[in-house]
């Protein structure tokens, strides 16, 4: 594995970073002098220099917010549902009538507009993150399953039969050959689920919270027009959802580095 | 598909029959309450009949939804503000215009980062990255901020859905884009095609798989948006406003029916796109 990290090392351009940032860069820039030469109001939209300086300012508020809403909400419930999921995925994948007749209605759950969910469970689990880690366990536990268990069936029989010829058992061939066959899939749903935990998270607490959280934060700040603290809030989830994302992605290189879609990158 | 017909029903029903059997020990607690008042000792088929006739229960039993759904679509004038189908129509609107300008959006954008390198080096990290903002955590402001330049109704709705679709239509399309081998690019080369033929010709046919399912999951994430939009602002209308004024007053029942309703949405507009795919890809000789 270090192998594999040192080798792809060697071939890490900065080309592929510098083009996207400095288009970023121009698009802030852009942004900046929009605002000082139209002079366009606070109220529609704070310039970036005045969002900087609001979140340096306020940043034990952000602090607060992130954790109740990223640690204790969207983080506990991403691990709860993800884990059921994938325990559920390995009950069900060894029976086949089982696994016939909840893809599908996994899959059609998958579709639904899940967050629905969330005055229901606040009304459930009370106003605090409880009910925010449940809206996410719900939200995370279908793409999770449905994944998991495609994944644990993308290994072809001739695999499997040589599994059997070496006399391996059950959980030999679920260690050694399945679960490693079924890390891209698992990944897949690890990196949809890590996007619907923010946003999960954050929507629930529309629906009540106690008087700190990133939603709360948002949808009372909003009332009151101070849309600075607003974009604070937005560069906090952007962050957090990057480096979410961007750790799991990291991970799966890790783990999925034999994997061609991760051999083929340069 | 036959075949799985029997497994799913399986599931299915030992989804009801567990929903039912949860509602016991959900609303047990008023049945109780209510019992120790009026001084009856309530036996336990009692208690199952009154925890699955609840007026404002914890988790209504499923014919109570039911009854609610039968009453606010068959029952009601479409045009009564009680009317689910009316509200129904308010999200759909709003779904259905976010989705085609954000198809619209991703096509063009797919397009675009195919056939020009800039684009592709500097337009694709933001797409990605666009989509780790939770725009549904922005949707009050969204609204707010649109609403306070005389913009309001179904357009800052619309365009919350549009941001949510445009990305897997994006996503799916630059893959699709991109599908043909070497090989059949290295013909249309041989037969002299300018770039616009071995556009319309080979990329764009061969892209239609890929455009199809990102239009189902741009579908199903258009509809939330519009849902999530209705969600602040206290919006009047729409399946949305009606989870919210269900969950400030504590009508459980009518959540619930919105929740189906908003299910039955979704589960129709995603197979009515199954449908015409099925139908495209054979008339193209794709189907399997």
């Amino acid at each position: 594995m270090l192998n594999a990290l040192i080798a792809r090392h060697g071939t890490w351009t900065w080309g592929g970073y510098v083009i996207p940032v400095i288009f970023g860069i121009t698009l802030l820039a852009m942004w900046e002098t929009g605002e000082r030469l139209f002079e366009i109001s606070d109220v529609l939209l704070p310039a970036p220099s005045e969002i900087a300086a609001r979140f340096w300012l306020s940043r034990d508020i952000l602090w607060v917010d992130f954790v109740q809403t990223v640690i204790k909400g969207a983080l506990s419930g991403f691990v709860m549902g993800c884990g059921a999921a994938f325990v559920l995925a390995v009950v069900i994948d060894r029976f086949p009538f089982l696994q016939k007749g909840l893809l599908p209605v996994g899959n059609f759950v998958a579709a639904l507009p899940i967050v629905g969910m969330a005055p229901i469970l606040v009304m459930w689990f009370g106003f605090d993150w409880q009910s925010k880690a449940a809206v996410v366990v719900v939200m995370v536990f279908f793409p999770m399953l449905v994944n998991t268990v495609q994944g644990l069936q993308s290994t072809d029989n001739m695999q499997r039969d040589l599994m059997r010829t070496y006399a391996s058992s059950y959980w030999q061939t679920l260690l050694k050959l399945r679960l490693p066959a079924a890390m891209p899939f698992i990944f897949n749903g690890l990196k949809i689920a890590s996007t619907l935990a923010l946003i999960g998270a954050i929507v629930a607490e529309f629906f009540g919270s106690p008087i700190h959280g990133m939603g709360f934060r948002i949808s009372t700040s909003v009332g009151q027009l101070a849309l600075d603290l607003v974009w604070a809030e937005i560069v906090v989830a952007a962050i957090v959802g990057s480096a979410f994302y961007g750790g799991i992605a990291l991970l799966e290189r890790l783990v999925t580095f034999w994997h061609p879609s991760q051999r083929g990158r340069t | 598909m036959t075949r799985s017909i029997l497994p799913v029903l399986t599931v299915v029903a030992a989804i009801v029959v567990m929903w039912y059997l949860a509602a016991v020990p959900m609303n047990a607690q008023w049945a109780y309450d209510r019992a120790a008042r009026a001084d009856v000792t309530l036996s336990f088929s009692d208690l199952v009949a009154d925890t699955w006739s609840q007026e404002k229960p914890r988790l209504p039993a499923p014919h109570q939804v039911a009854v609610e759904v039968w009453q606010t679509t068959v029952d009601k004038k479409i045009t009564s503000k009680r009317s689910l189908i009316y509200h129904s129509w308010i999200t759909l609107s709003a779904t259905l215009v976010g989705f085609a300008l954000g198809t619209t959006l991703g096509i063009l954008l797919a397009v675009g980062i195919v056939y020009n390198r800039v684009m592709d080096m500097s337009v694709m990290p933001w797409v990605i990255a666009s989509q780790t903002i939770p725009i549904l955590a922005l949707a009050p402001m969204i609204i707010v901020v649109l609403n306070a330049v005389g913009i309001s109704g179904l357009l800052p709705k619309a365009v919350i859905s549009m941001y949510l679709s445009f990305f897997p239509v994006a996503v799916g399309m630059v893959k699709g884009l991109r599908s043909p081998e070497v090989m059949q690019l290295d013909q249309m080369h041989t037969w002299h095609a300018s770039a616009s033929q071995t556009f319309w010709k080979l990329r764009l046919p061969a892209s239609m798989p890929y455009l199809f399912t990102s239009l189902k999951v741009a579908m199903a994430a258009s509809l939330v948006g519009a849902i999530v939009g209705e969600l602040p602002t206290g919006a009047i209308a729409g399946l949305g406003a009606r989870l919210l004024a269900g969950s400030y007053y504590g009508q459980t029942i009518q959540i619930w029916s919105a929740l189906i309703m908003a299910a039955a949405l979704a589960a129709v507009m995603v197979s009515l796109i199954g449908l015409i795919q099925r139908i495209v890809l054979k008339r193209m000789g794709m189907a399997t």
